[in-house]
C-alpha cells in the first residue's frame, strides 16, 4: 500500500525586544539564572502583567511578512497547566483571538543539485498568536533546577496547516520562514539559542484516503536539519509499523538527534484540558489603521521577491543568490557595491567568491569587514577600464585590501601595478616570446587559434602580468601576421 | 491620654497631631498597647512588626517636626489586610501556603501609604486568600467580633473590620471581591467602602477573582474612609485595569455636596431572607433621607437574583487560575511527602490550602473545564451584563442606591460552616456591585436588639465615589451610630 | 447543565492538582452538588445576544513602552524557595513531556 504523508509544524519564535512581554525586566540569553526575573516573571503573589508594545508591534509586522490578517482586536487568554517551568502555572496565550489569523509562506524546495533552484510553492498558515515563553528545565540525575531567565520572553507560536508532505518541505519552510524572520528584524532564529523552535505533527494516510491519520506529535528538533532528519525518521517508522500491520498510536515523541531515532514522551491520554479563558489582567489590544499603516512601512522586501529582481535585474544566477538573499545585510553591501560600481554581476561575484572565502579563511563577519562596498566598487570599476587585469585584482590587491582596508586604486598606485596599455612598450616583449617559442608560433600560423594563449601568458609573466591581456592578444596577432 | 486614643477617628487623631498634644510614637504606642490588651480574644492580627511601626512613627514625628509633613495621614498607624503586599513583611493571605513568605515588593496602595507617610500597622487576619464571608477560614486563627466574641467579624477582610472596631487602628486597608469590605463593616459596626473596579490599583493585591477584587478603606467615620482613599486612589500603569481617571478630592465633596439626592430603593433587595430588624434600620436611613428632601425612587434590578450564582462561577473559575501559582516550586509551602514532580503539585498544594479553598478551586477548575465552559463561564459572563445593565439603568433615575449591606446581622461562629451555599448567601446584597465594576459604601445604621451592629450599603455610580461618601457622611452627622463602639 | 450534580471530582481535582483524601472527596462532591443545583438558576434566563464581560470597565490598548530595567538578584529571586541550588529552584526530577 502507497501512504501519503501529511505534516503541520507549530514553530516558536522569540520576538526580539528589550524587555519581557508583560513586564519591565530585560530579555537574555546565557545570563546568570534567575538574573532575569521580578515579580511579575516569577509569578509572585499580587504581581500583574502589562502588555509590552513592541511584541505586539513587531508581531503585526509578523503577520504582515506571513500576509496574515490581522483582526481589529486581539487579545490575551489564559492557558492552565501545571509545568515546574511555568511559573504562574497558567500561561498567557491567545486563544480565540490570536494578532495574525491565516497567511502564507513561500518556500523554495531542495534543488536536484546545489547550483540549481528547486520548485517554488507556497505553505498556508493556520495562525499565529503571541504569549509568553517559559522557564527552563535543567535536568540533574535527581533532580531538575529550574531558571526562568527565559520566562516572559515574547513568543510568536505560528502554526501552518497540515499541508506539508515531505521533511524537504518542511525544512525548506523552515528556512523560508527563518529568512522572513532576519529580514524583518524579527528574530535571529538562531535555533541552538532556542530562539527558534519546532513542533512537527505527522500523520500517515493510504493514498486516495481523506481522514487524517492517527496523529504523531514530535518535539526536541534542534536545528533545521534536524527536522528534516526527525520528519524523515518518523514517517519511516510509521510507514513500517504500518505496513506491518501495527497500530499508530497518538503520542509525543522526543528526536534525539544525537542518537538519529525518536522516543516516546507520552500519550495523547495524558494531554490537558486547558481550561482557556481571556485573562482578567489584561485589556485587548485594537490595531487600528494609522498603526497598521505605520508598520506597514516598515515591511522589507520578502526573500523571494528579492531573489526574483536580483534575476531580472542583475541576471545573478542562483549559485549567487542562493549565498546573497539569506543575509539581508550581505544583500545591502552587494547593492550598494552594484550601485556604485555600475557592474551587478561582477560586483556579486567579487563578494561571493572572494569577500566570503576571506571572511571565512579569516572566522570573520561581514560587519568585521574592512573591505567596504566601495571597495568592491572601485576595484571593480579598475578591473572594467582596464587599468588592472582580475588576476592583479585577486591575486596583489584584494588581500591587501581585506587586510588593512587600504583603497584598490590607492594599493595599485603605491605597489606599482597599473596595466600596461602602451602597445610601444609591449611589442619589444612580444617580439622576444614570439622569437624564443617558434613551435606555437607555427602552429598558430598553421590555424591552430588557442596556441596563442600560451603565448599571452609568457608574455603575461614577462610583464608581471601588468599588460592588459587583451591589448596583448592583439599584439601577438599583428606580429605574427608581420611575420607570416 | 493614651487610654482615650483608641476610639477616635482619624480627623480627631490628626488635629492631635498637628496641635502637637500627641506625637505620632505615642499614638502608635498607645494603639500597640491597646492591641496587646483586645487582640488576645478579638484576634484580628496575623501579625505586628511593632518596632518597625515606631520607627515609622518616630520619622513622622521628625518630619512633623521640621515642617515637613507629608500629608492627612502623615504619622497615622494603618492596618492592612494581610493579602496587600508590603516590601520585606510577611504576606501570608491567611493560608500555611504562604506562612513563611515575606514579599519583596510593596504593593502599589502600600508604596501610596508610605509616600503618604501612614505608619504600617501590622497585618491583619483574613479568610484564607480572600475566600469566605466570617474570617473562619483563616488557616491560622478565627477573628471575632468586637462586639460578641463569640460571633464572627464578617469576612474576608474580617482582621480590617475588626481592628479598627475594637480600637486597635483607626483605620484599615482591606479587599472586596464581593462584599469582603461591606459585609464585615456592617457587622462590626464601622465604615468600609470598596471603591469603583480599577480606582485603586491591584498591583500587589494577592488575586482572589482578578476581575473582581477591589481594595478600599475601613474608618470609624465616613471621613477618614475618605481620607485614605484620597491617599489610595488613582491610575497604576503597572495594572492594566486601573483606569485613568482624575481622582476628585473627595474630603471636600464630603464637606460640601449636602444633597439633596436622588436615591433609589431596589425592592429586590427588601425580599425573603432579609432580618426583620435589618430591615426596620434601613427603611429608618431611608425614611432619614426622604426627611431631608431627598427623592425617593423604588427600582429594580431583575436579574440581582442571579448575582450569588453569576458571582461564584466567575470568581471561583478566575481563583482556580490565580491560584495556580501556589503550586509548591518557587516560595509556597512544599509537602515533605514528595517522591516525585508529581507529588510536589499534589500534595503541597493538599497540605497547603484549606477547605474552602480547595472547594472553590475545585469549583472553578470545573466550570472552565472542556465541555462545561459555555453552561457555566460564558454564562455566567452574559448574566454579568445583564447585572451591570440593571444598575446603569437604574442610575439614569437615580444618584445612588440604598440597601441593606447584609440580609443579616453577625453571627455566631461556627453556624454556616458545614453550608457553603448559605455562607454564600450571605452576599447577596454586596455581590452585584462587584459584578458591575461600581463603588459601594457599608456605614452603620444602628444595633439591634442583641446590640448588634446593623450596616446600611450605598451604591453609586462608575467613580461616584465622592457622592457616596457626601451621601453616606450626611447621614452620619446626623445620627450617632459611628460613636457607638463594642465593650471590649 | 443538564448533568448536573454529576460532577467527575477525581478528573477535576487532577486538573486542579490538589490531592484528595476519601472524606474530602466525598464532602466536597456533596457540596458542589448543592452549588450546581443552585447555578443552574441560570439557565431561567435569556442571554441570546448578550455580550460576555471579562472586564467591569473594558479599555482598550493599556500597553507599555519597551525599556528594560533591572531585575531581582538571584537570591531574592530564590529566597523562599523550598528547595534550591545554584541560584536555582530545585524540583524532583522531572521527566520531560
Amino acid at each position: 500500500m502507497e501512504y501519503e504523508v501529511v505534516i503541520g509544524l507549530e514553530v516558536h519564535v522569540q520576538v526580539r525586544t528589550k524587555s519581557k512581554i508583560f513586564t519591565s525586566v530585560g530579555v537574555g540569553f546565557g545570563q546568570d539564572p534567575n538574573t532575569l526575573t521580578d515579580p511579575v516573571v516569577l509569578g509572585f503573589p499580587g504581581a500583574l502583567p502589562v502588555i509590552n508594545r513592541e511584541a505586539v508591534e513587531k508581531s503585526v509586522k509578523v503577520g504582515m511578512l506571513l500576509e496574515s490578517t490581522i483582526p481589529e482586536i486581539t487579545k490575551w487568554d489564559r492557558k492552565n497547566y501545571f509545568y515546574p517551568d511555568s511559573p504562574k502555572n497558567y500561561q498567557i496565550s491567545q486563544f480565540d483571538q490570536p494578532i495574525c489569523e491565516g497567511g502564507k509562506v513561500e518556500i523554495e524546495l531542495p534543488g536536484p543539485s546545489r547550483n540549481i533552484m528547486g520548485e517554488h510553492m507556497w505553505v498556508e498558515l493556520t495562525r499565529a498568536h503571541l504569549e509568553e515563553d517559559v522557564g527552563k528545565l535543567n535536568h540533574f540525575d535527581s533532580d531538575s533546577l529550574v531558571d526562568y531567565n527565559r520566562a516572559g520572553t515574547p513568543l510568536l507560536e505560528i502554526v501552518t496547516e497540515p499541508v506539508l508532505h515531505t521533511p524537504d518541505e518542511a525544512w525548506a519552510y523552515l528556512n523560508a520562514l527563518r529568512n522572513l524572520m532576519i529580514y524583518g528584524d524579527i528574530s535571529d532564529c538562531d535555533m541552538e539559542k532556542g530562539q527558534m523552535r519546532c513542533d512537527a505533527n505527522i500523520s500517515i494516510r493510504p493514498v486516495g484516503q481523506k481522514e487524517l491519520g492517527v496523529k504523531v506529535e514530535i518535539k526536541n528538533m534542534n536545528s533545521i536539519s534536524g527536522v528534516r532528519n526527525g520528519l524523515a525518521y518518523e514517517i519511516q517508522r510509521q510507514i513500517q509499523t504500518a505496513k506491518a500491520g501495527g497500530a499508530i498510536h497518538q503520542e509525543t515523541r522526543g528526536w534525539d538527534a544525537a542518537k538519529n531515532v525518536s522516543y516516546h514522551m507520552r500519550f495523547k491520554e495524558e494531554s490537558h484540558d486547558y481550561r482557556y479563558f481571556p485573562d482578567p489582567d489584561l485589556m485587548p489590544v485594537r490595531i487600528d489603521d494609522a498603526w497598521r499603516e505605520r508598520v506597514e512601512g516598515t515591511i522589507p522586501e520578502r526573500p523571494f521577491d528579492r531573489q526574483r529582481r536580483y534575476y531580472e535585474d542583475y541576471d545573478l544566477p542562483f549559485t549567487v543568490t542562493s549565498v546573497l538573499i539569506p543575509d539581508p545585510e550581505l544583500c545591502a553591501f552587494f547593492e550598494e557595491a552594484a550601485e556604485a560600481s555600475g557592474e551587478a554581476q561582477q560586483s556579486a561575484n567579487w563578494i561571493v567568491n572572494n569577500l566570503l572565502g576571506e571572511l571565512g579563511n579569516a572566522g570573520l563577519t561581514l560587519a568585521d569587514s574592512k573591505v567596504t562596498p566601495a571597495h568592491i566598487a572601485e576595484l571593480v570599476g579598475l578591473i572594467k577600464e582596464g587599468a588592472i587585469s582580475k588576476n592583479i585584482a585577486k591575486e596583489q590587491i584584494f588581500g591587501d585590501m581585506f587586510e588593512n582596508g587600504n583603497m584598490p586604486a590607492a594599493i595599485v598606485e603605491a605597489k606599482g601595478l597599473k596595466q600596461s596599455n602602451d602597445t610601444g612598450e609591449l611589442e619589444p616583449v612580444c617580439q622576444e616570446v614570439i622569437d624564443a617559442n617558434p613551435g606555437p608560433v607555427a602552429e598558430i600560423q598553421g590555424g591552430n587559434d588557442k596556441a596563442i594563449n600560451f603565448l599571452k601568458g609568457q608574455v603575461m609573466k614577462a610583464t608581471r602580468g601588468k599588460a592588459n591581456p587583451s591589448l596583448v592578444d592583439q599584439v601577438l596577432k599583428e606580429l605574427i601576421d608581420k611575420k607570416g | 491620654m493614651a487610654d482615650d486614643l483608641h476610639f477616635k477617628t482619624l480627623t480627631e487623631l490628626q488635629s492631635l497631631l498637628s496641635s502637637g498634644d500627641m506625637s505620632s510614637v505615642e499614638l502608635t504606642q498607645a494603639l500597640i498597647n491597646r492591641k496587646e490588651a483586645v487582640d488576645p480574644q478579638v484576634q484580628a492580627f496575623n501579625s505586628l512588626n511593632t518596632e518597625g511601626a515606631l520607627a515609622e512613627a518616630e520619622a513622622a514625628d521628625q518630619r512633623r517636626a521640621a515642617g515637613e509633613i507629608k500629608g492627612p495621614l502623615d504619622g497615622i498607624p494603618i492596618g492592612l489586610k494581610d493579602v496587600i503586599s508590603v516590601k520585606d513583611r510577611p504576606l501570608t493571605c491567611s493560608s500555611k501556603m504562604l506562612e513563611d513568605f515575606v514579599s519583596p515588593y510593596d504593593a502599589t496602595s502600600t508604596a501610596k501609604l508610605k509616600h503618604a507617610g501612614a505608619v504600617l500597622f501590622g497585618r491583619l487576619n483574613m479568610d484564607e486568600f480572600a475566600m469566605g464571608s466570617s474570617t473562619e477560614n483563616s488557616a491560622f486563627k478565627t477573628t471575632f467580633n468586637p462586639w460578641d466574641l463569640e460571633r464572627v467579624a464578617g469576612g474576608s477582610s474580617g482582621g480590617s473590620a475588626a481592628a479598627v472596631s475594637a480600637g486597635s487602628v483607626p483605620v484599615s486597608l482591606g479587599s472586596d471581591t464581593g462584599g469582603s469590605i461591606r459585609q464585615p463593616a456592617s457587622f462590626c459596626g464601622v465604615v468600609g467602602m470598596k471603591p469603583t473596579y480599577g480606582r485603586v490599583s491591584r498591583f500587589g493585591l494577592v488575586a482572589y477573582a482578578s476581575s473582581l477584587d477591589q481594595i478600599g478603606p475601613f474608618g470609624r467615620s465616613v471621613k477618614d474612609v475618605a481620607s485614605v482613599l484620597q491617599a489610595i486612589a488613582g491610575h497604576d500603569p503597572k495594572d492594566s485595569t486601573s483606569i485613568e481617571q482624575d481622582v476628585p478630592d473627595y474630603s471636600a465633596a464630603v464637606a460640601s455636596s449636602k444633597g439633596p439626592w436622588k436615591l433609589g430603593v431596589p425592592k429586590e433587595y427588601f425580599g425573603e431572607g432579609l432580618d426583620p430588624e435589618v430591615k426596620e434600620s434601613v427603611q429608618k436611613a431611608i425614611d432619614w433621607y426622604a426627611d431631608q428632601g431627598c427623592e425617593i425612587q423604588e427600582v429594580s434590578m431583575p436579574n440581582m437574583n442571579l448575582a450569588v450564582a453569576t458571582y461564584y462561577i466567575i470568581a471561583t473559575a478566575e481563583a482556580s487560575s490565580n491560584l495556580a501559582r501556589f503550586d509548591g516550586v518557587r516560595y509556597t509551602h512544599r509537602s515533605k511527602e514528595i517522591e516525585n514532580a508529581i507529588d510536589l503539585y499534589f500534595k503541597s498544594r493538599a497540605e497547603g490550602f484549606g477547605d474552602e479553598v480547595k472547594l472553590r478551586i475545585i469549583l472553578g477548575t470545573y466550570v472552565l473545564s472542556s465541555g462545561y465552559y459555555d453552561a457555566y463561564y460564558l454564562r455566567a459572563q452574559k448574566v454579568r451584563t445583564l447585572i451591570r445593565q440593571d444598575f446603569m439603568k437604574a442610575y439614569e433615575q437615580v444618584d445612588a442606591l440604598l440597601t441593606p449591606t447584609s440580609p443579616f446581622v453577625s453571627f455566631k461562629a461556627g453556624e454556616k460552616n458545614e453550608d457553603p451555599l448559605a455562607m454564600y448567601l450571605s452576599d447577596i446584597y454586596t455581590i452585584s456591585a462587584n459584578l458591575a465594576g461600581i463603588p459601594g459604601l457599608s456605614l452603620p445604621c444602628g444595633l439591634n436588639s442583641e446590640g448588634l451592629p446593623i450596616g446600611l450599603q450605598i451604591l453609586g455610580k462608575p467613580f461616584g465615589e465622592a457622592d457616596l461618601l457626601a451621601i453616606g457622611n450626611a447621614y452620619e452627622e446626623a445620627h450617632d451610630h459611628s460613636n457607638q463602639h463594642p465593650k471590649l | 447543565m443538564s448533568d448536573k450534580g454529576s460532577i467527575d471530582i477525581d478528573y477535576v481535582a487532577n486538573l486542579a492538582r490538589i490531592e484528595l483524601t476519601d472524606e474530602e472527596r466525598e464532602r466536597f462532591s456533596s457540596q458542589l452538588g448543592g452549588i450546581l443545583e443552585y447555578f443552574d438558576q441560570l439557565n431561567q434566563v435569556d442571554v441570546s445576544g448578550v455580550e460576555p464581560m471579562a472586564h467591569a470597565f473594558q479599555v482598550e490598548n493599556v500597553l507599555r513602552d519597551d525599556a528594560a530595567v533591572e531585575g531581582f538578584d538571584p537570591e531574592t529571586a530564590v529566597k523562599h524557595a523550598a528547595a534550591k541550588r545554584n541560584n536555582m529552584v530545585q524540583v524532583p526530577k522531572v521527566v520531560e513531556g
